[in-house]
């Protein structure tokens, strides 16, 4: 397994990807591509957004040894790679101060974007105000309720957010909304997509800026411990913050890939959103991947207490690494993940984003059943102040925020 | 020979769009013969996609409306073979690439062709990932219908070149809808595909008035009618099959 890459073709991760996208939007994204191709590798594009990563953003983002939480679970050594501690409150940042920034190279003025629990949003209308374009933001009537405080934040910050009440009125609708707006209006915008989905060069766009991600946290590690971790976890929607936090270790063999999936209230309940689970292969949003669908392809209604992980599909890279067996992907409840949510804030003095308090809730399961010189990398996507309220509703404690 | 070929002899055609199933399986035939009979030269038979991102919110609700009411792939089929049983009209599919994907894209065409259909359209898979599908098709005798868009430029010789059944010309940007009006230069993009092919190509979102369809008929070999017609179906309800006869009609005089 030197290269699990080396059978795939450009757009494509095995049988994953493509672009299954309207011909109007055919030759932008070929425009994209070639911009991005070019960019890349542009030393003036590369230090640029370097020094918004340093000195905008923060990075790098802390690797915490989690003491406390380490002793108390009593084996595994536990990291936790802080992308909380980013600008914006989560790893979202990564990606979009990428492309805006290549969106203000190719001379668009205008961004859209989706977002779910509203952190891509915010990220993506931050780095609007930063670069000067108008920004517009899709965002599933539903979720703006759930999370209303993010929605006046995006306006805050200069954004337009239109409240999308077709479908399910989630994320994935929210998707849906933002390419029609798009195949309406490309010469001047472009669709910052927030995760590692969409049809290509995107999911191979969103990797490469989030995979900073893991160029850090592969040398904080190596730095601290002088080894590589045995184990590196994180939560998984579309799947950005995961891959990022996979990718440089996808070829070091020895390390295991965990992503952790909402389950909602349970894998064999209805209301889930874990496509590894329950998912089978399909064609939606451009990309050819596993999709929680019924017998005729229909996309299923998906539910979780976390806005951010509630989409019914997962991006083409992830779902290659489960075909090939370098990633494993677990099921988390709402239970599990609001447990792991106020124990990392009562063990750590860390409140964790719902979507990251999945990751932390496997952690809590394997970590007592792995040896004390073994290690763990967890990422923390980002910070849970967002939640407070909703998980004070789940716990039947009514707080006016 | 194609029944599509059939549409476009000595004239221009008049493409009828409805979702299957919209707002049900019983009035949705009614619907789709009201057509036929007033003179639609080709009908598309939408079968319904809970996410058709290509679609603007009249057939957004149409779907909604039509799986509401339990229609699934199967049934559309056998929409089609009832039509079929009475009519000779060339009957093109169009759906999403999912609905085809997961149902199996052997299984699909074999059982659309066993319908009686002769061609499909499926927005979101592009020229490039046409392998998924048009070959499957192909070999059930099912034409997979390339479209070209306003923004396709440097694109519409190679499309129109290997063209299938008919080319569907997309007239604006954005999705499906009624426009007040179209500003693309499409002359200039049908002097391209003439250059490339002799497939027909007809013109589609966006029409919705008689005038439009005079104005895009001159242009084209036909025009494609989607969401004004579903909207007289949302509008009527039992009562669409006259409404739409004497739609269909007022179109047909126009072009």
């Amino acid at each position: 397994m030197s290269n699990v890459y080396e059978n795939t073709v450009k757009g494509r991760f095995g049988e994953f990807g493509g672009q299954y996208i309207p011909e109007t939007l055919m030759n932008e994204i070929h425009k994209l591509e070639a911009a991005y191709e070019y960019y890349k590798n542009d030393p003036e594009f590369v230090a640029e957004l370097d020094k918004l990563n340093r000195e905008y953003a923060g990075r790098p983002s802390l690797l915490y040894y989690a003491e406390k939480m380490t002793r108390n679970l009593g084996g595994a050594k536990i990291y936790l790679k802080r992308e909380d501690l980013n600008h914006t409150g989560s790893h979202k940042i990564n990606n979009v101060l990428g492309q805006v920034l290549l969106a203000k190279k190719m001379g668009k003025t205008r961004v859209i974007a989706e977002t779910g629990a509203g952190q891509h949003g915010v990220a993506t209308a931050t780095a609007a105000a930063l670069m000067d374009m108008e920004c517009e933001i899709f965002m599933g009537e539903e979720d703006t309720i759930r999370q209303s405080l993010n929605v006046y934040r995006m306006e805050l910050l200069g954004a337009k957010v239109h409240a999308v009440k077709t479908g399910t009125k989630v994320l994935k609708d929210a998707v849906n909304e933002a390419m029609r707006e798009w195949t309406s209006r490309v010469d001047d915008t472009l669709y910052v997509l927030g995760s590692v989905m969409g049809p290509h060069p995107f999911p191979t766009i969103v990797r490469d800026f989030q995979s900073v991600i893991s160029k850090e946290s592969r040398a904080q590690i190596l730095e601290a411990e002088g080894k590589l971790p045995d184990v590196v976890i994180a939560c998984v929607g579309g799947g950005s913050n995961a891959i990022g936090s996979f990718y440089e270790y996808i070829k070091d063999e020895g390390v295991k890939l965990i992503g952790c999936e909402a389950a909602g209230l349970g894998v064999d309940n209805p209301k889930n959103a874990a496509t590894m689970a329950n998912g089978s292969l399909g064609i939606f949003h451009g990309m050819k991947s596993l999709f929680c669908q019924d017998e005729y392809g229909q996309i299923a209604p998906v539910y979780s207490i976390s806005a951010g992980l509630d989409y019914p599909g997962i991006g083409p890279e992830h779902a290659y690494l489960a075909s090939i067996g370098r990633a494993q992907y677990v099921p988390i409840t709402d239970e599990e993940a609001v447990q792991a949510f106020e124990y990392l804030s009562r063990t750590e003095g860390i409140i964790p984003a719902i979507e990251s308090s999945h990751a932390v809730a496997h952690v809590m399961k394997i970590a007592p059943t792995m040896p004390k010189d073994s290690i763990i990398v967890c990422t923390i996507s980002g910070r849970g102040d967002k939640d407070v309220a909703a998980i004070a509703r789940y716990r039947g404690v009514n707080i006016s925020d | 020979m194609s029944r599509i070929k059939n549409a476009f002899e000595n004239k221009k055609a008049f493409i009828a769009f409805l979702t299957a199933g919209d707002p049900d399986y019983e009035t949705s035939i009614k619907n789709f013969k009201a057509v036929i009979e007033a003179g639609a030269d080709l009908i598309e038979v939408g079968i319904p996609f809970s996410d058709p991102i290509a679609e603007g919110p009249v057939i957004q609700e149409a779907d909604i409306r039509a799986l509401g009411s339990g229609m699934t792939t199967d049934k559309v089929f056998q929409l089609v073979k009832e039509l079929r049983a009475d009519y000779d009209i060339p009957i093109v599919f169009m759906t999403y690439a999912n609905p085809v994907y997961h149902y199996g894209a052997d299984r699909f065409f074999k059982n659309a062709a066993e319908a009686g259909a002769d061609g499909i359209i499926i927005p979101d898979c592009p020229f490039e990932e046409r392998h998924e599908f048009d070959e499957t098709a192909a070999k059930y005798g099912i034409d997979f219908i390339s479209m070209i868009a306003p923004t396709s430029e440097d694109r519409i010789k190679t499309i129109a070149a290997q063209a299938k059944g008919f080319i569907y010309v997309v007239s604006s940007l954005g999705v499906t809808g009624v426009r007040s009006e179209i500003t693309t230069d499409l002359d200039s993009i049908m002097r391209l595909i003439k250059e490339a092919t002799d497939t027909p190509a007809a013109i589609g979102f966006g029409i919705s008035t008689p005038g439009q369809a005079a104005a895009m008929s001159k242009k084209a070999d036909g025009v494609i009618v989607g969401s004004a017609m579903v909207r007289i179906v949302a509008k009527y309800g039992k009562e669409a099959p006259e409404k739409l006869a004497e739609y269909v009609h007022s179109m047909i005089m126009a072009i």
